[in-house]
């Protein structure tokens, strides 16, 4: 449950009320805010006695730990997720995925893998799309080798897990790249009380493996004890059916239980056992919806990982907020002189669904993206902001106008009753009313087009 | 960690479709989607071919060339779906439905000659125009009687006319409204006053990934749990989600084969995890991929 600033508030000194300003806030409540948004400590306020300090640090403590992987620009951030179902609010932090790469693999295999990793970026609306992090594992034996691995991924400042069972060697390779905060994995039962010391002369996020969720909450319980709270979680689910009970179960003993022990983000190494990219992807596909947040893959592949990346923003994509593109003109093809305005609104969908529209009729043409808060014809329509007055100025802004010999602008068939509005608000442009659905335009358009030609007389290129 | 385990009151109608010998059970289950570990999931998912009652024009060709001739006729690509593919069952797009010079009961007399045709009960669809969608229904409804297929989509402009006749001669319907759980819900409750709630299919719409598959998502996983955690009786039917048709429309299905078979794949599971319990694809390579996960999740 989300915490509101007036609980906490209640615990301050005399209920709330004693505003003493000594935090330097103006009152106990402006303070309490504060608190719940993470911008103050708690030590700020010189009257609380110990017990009411726990109750509020535990109130104030996400429900599942926020863990930063790597350093810069293309550090991961994950966890400090709110819901269990998407539809409750939205999924926040997107997951990590990497590319595992063994040091038992060939410098020119590892080097290419590296370069997938840093080249495979996809356009997507206005994002930009790619993996995240390197899996770096120790299989060699040879401790010079592993290091020399760990320094040369480190280079690019990729984000990067160095997963070594050897405790000598991991420690050895985190010394090396401490300064980039690689995550350490595994952490378990067996080698954590060896661990401990290591662990604790240069601190970095470290990842628990245990053999089922009991294992895991013993070694994060000890882990938190001895001071580290950087941590991910592995329950070495043998199958996606296990990987989907254990990982719904740790969602929900951490958001409606507020059970801390497995309060941190999942990282499941689950699509190895895949027997090619496409069902590694598909495997990956069911981990980005259930609560992965480090998901490694055993290579990357263009086709799949487009696909995959894709349905990751999807499912991180806020439901409450309608996707929107840029309010500009965009060209299809290449157009002229005398190719046609389609004219729509900004949701991404609604301009997606026209522009291939457009594409697909061959018939190269300007496609007039009117800003309307992402809201799809009708709703923009509507509300208002898809209307006479607000497209006039837009069409005259853009430019247009000195770029046409032909002044045509086709709006969509769902809103032709503004035909008449905008005529009015633009002298000299021919306004057509098209399909109601995209989908349409590619018949449409052509037949348009050669009523055009043919009224003029072919001079219509 | 047994304490996390939950329990729920509701559970998700059984909807039986097909002639006696030949039957298929969606839905009964009393849990989320492949929560086996806290219900049960007496029916899996399943996953029925498309196939069209005219040649799939808008195909791109790498899809196209996985059927070869057979798209030319309805009997012939459903077995190969079938015989080759091992699709579950069979979907059939009525695409000519909507055209000008429709012959009607030559129509329906097609559709009766597929369904007698194949061993697996029959999935039946409109073009989504409620005028056209209405006449053609109807008169299927009739050639098929006793056939009890699965005959959509009814939206509430003709849930009555094409109800009726569903009812008359004994089939199920696929009640359709658009990305709306308040929608589907009263669609339902209207349906429900003449028509067994036990022969009713729910299709909130679905759509293509990257082209709002995560309103989809939202909207099955939501009225999935409107069923089985807060009993709804109006919200209990089984769900169907029409997957291929969207994707292959998309730019990045048709632009290269693999990432078309990832596109319709990714599509599909995630409405499976979100809650449907029927869906239709139209590669059978991503109906493999997809069958796989299944398999390894229940």
């Amino acid at each position: 449950m989300p915490l509101k600033p007036s609980d906490i508030q209640k615990k301050l000194p005399d209920g709330g009320k004693r505003n003493c300003k000594e935090c330097g806030f103006p009152t106990c409540l402006a303070f309490a805010m504060k608190l719940v948004s993470g911008g103050v400590s708690l030590e700020k306020c010189p009257h609380l006695d110990p017990e009411v300090k726990e109750w509020i640090i535990d109130a104030i403590t996400p429900p599942i730990k926020l863990v930063s992987v790597g350093t810069g620009e293309r550090m991961l951030t994950v966890g400090e997720e709110e819901v269990v179902h998407r539809h409750e609010k939205t999924f926040l932090r997107p997951p990590g995925l990497a590319v595992l790469i063994s040091d038992i693999e060939t410098d020119q295999a590892i080097n290419a893998k590296l370069k997938r990793l840093d080249e495979y970026e996809f356009t997507w609306v206005t994002f930009k799309l790619r993996a995240d992090l390197a899996v770096l594992k120790f299989e060699s034996g040879s401790k010079e080798r592993y290091l020399s691995v760990v320094a040369g991924v480190a280079r690019e400042k990729r984000p990067m897990v160095l997963m070594c069972e050897e405790l000598g060697t991991l420690f050895a390779a985190r010394d090396l790249v401490a300064d980039q905060k690689p995550l350490l994995y595994p952490l378990t039962n067996a080698n954590l009380e060896e661990a401990l010391p290591g662990l604790k002369k240069k601190v970095v996020p470290v990842a628990v493996r245990g053999q089922n969720l009991e294992e895991v909450v013993a070694v994060t319980t000890k882990l938190r004890a001895a001071g580290v709270s950087e941590i991910m979680i592995d329950t070495s689910p043998q199958n996606l059916k296990e990987a989907l009970r254990d990982y719904t179960l740790i969602r929900r003993a951490a958001l409606t239980h507020t059970f801390r022990p497995l309060g941190y983000p999942i990282i499941s190494f689950l699509p190895l056992k895949a027997e090619d990219a496409a069902q590694e992807a598909l495997l990956a596909a069911v981990l980005v919806i259930k609560y992965a947040s480090v998901i490694v893959l055993s290579d990357l592949h263009e086709e799949t990982l487009f696909p995959l990346l894709v349905h990751r923003l999807s499912i991180y994509t806020d439901p409450r907020v309608p996707l929107a593109v840029e309010e500009k003109v965009y060209e299809i093809g290449a157009p002229n002189e005398v190719s046609p305005v389609v004219l729509t609104t900004n949701f991404a969908l609604t301009y997606f669904a026209v522009a291939s529209g457009v594409e697909a009729s061959k018939i190269p043409g300007y496609l007039g993206v009117k800003g309307t808060d992402g809201l799809c014809v009708l709703a923009a329509w509507s509300t208002g902001k898809f209307a006479g007055e607000t497209i006039g100025p837009f069409i005259k802004n853009s430019g247009l106008e000195g770029k046409l010999k032909k002044k045509r602008l086709i709006i969509p068939g769902l809103a032709a009753r503004i035909k008449g509005e905008i005529e009015d608000e633009l002298p000299g442009w021919e306004v057509i009313v098209g399909p109601k659905e995209a989908e349409e335009l590619p018949a449409f358009m052509p037949k348009l087009f050669a009523k055009w030609k043919e009224a003029e007389g072919g001079t219509c290129g | 960690m047994k304490e996390y385990l939950e329990t729920y009151k509701g559970n998700i109608l059984e909807v039986t479709f097909g002639k006696e010998d030949k039957t298929i059970t969606l839905g009964g289950e009393n849990t989320l989607s492949f929560h086996s570990f806290e219900g049960k999931l007496p029916h899996p998912p399943l996953i029925a071919l498309e196939v069209w009652d005219s040649p799939p024009e808008t195909w791109p060709e790498h899809l196209r060339a996985r059927f070869g001739d057979v798209v030319f006729s309805p009997v012939a690509w459903a077995k190969k779906c079938l015989e080759v593919y091992r699709a579950d069952l069979i979907c059939l797009y009525l695409t000519s439905a909507g055209t000008e010079d429709v012959d009607v009961p030559a129509l329906a007399s097609r559709v009766k000659e597929l369904s007698d045709a194949l061993p697996v009960p029959l999935i039946v669809y409109g073009v989504g125009e409620k005028d056209a969608d209405t006449r053609a229904l109807k008169e299927i409804a009739g050639a098929c009687a006793g056939d009890a297929v699965l005959l959509g989509p009814v939206v509430k402009e003709n849930y009555e006319e094409i109800g009726r006749a569903a009812l008359e001669y004994g089939h199920r319907v696929i009640a359709q409204s658009p990305l709306d759980i308040n929608l589907a819900k009263e669609l339902n409750i209207k349906l429900s006053k003449f028509f067994p709630k036990e022969r009713i299919v729910i299709d909130p719409l679905s759509s293509a990934l990257g082209y709002g598959m995560e309103y989809s998502f939202s909207v099955m996983e939501r009225i999935k749990q409107v069923a089985v955690i807060y009993t709804d009786n109006m919200m209990k039917m089984p769900m169907i989600a029409n997957v291929g048709r969207d994707c292959w429309k998309t730019k990045e299905a048709r632009e290269n084969a693999q990432q078309g078979i990832l596109w319709e794949a990714i599509t599909t599971l995630t409405l499976f995890l979100a809650g449907t319990n029927l869906a239709v694809m139209s590669s059978p390579d991503s109906m493999q991929l997809v069958r796989k996960m299944i398999t390894q999740l229940s």
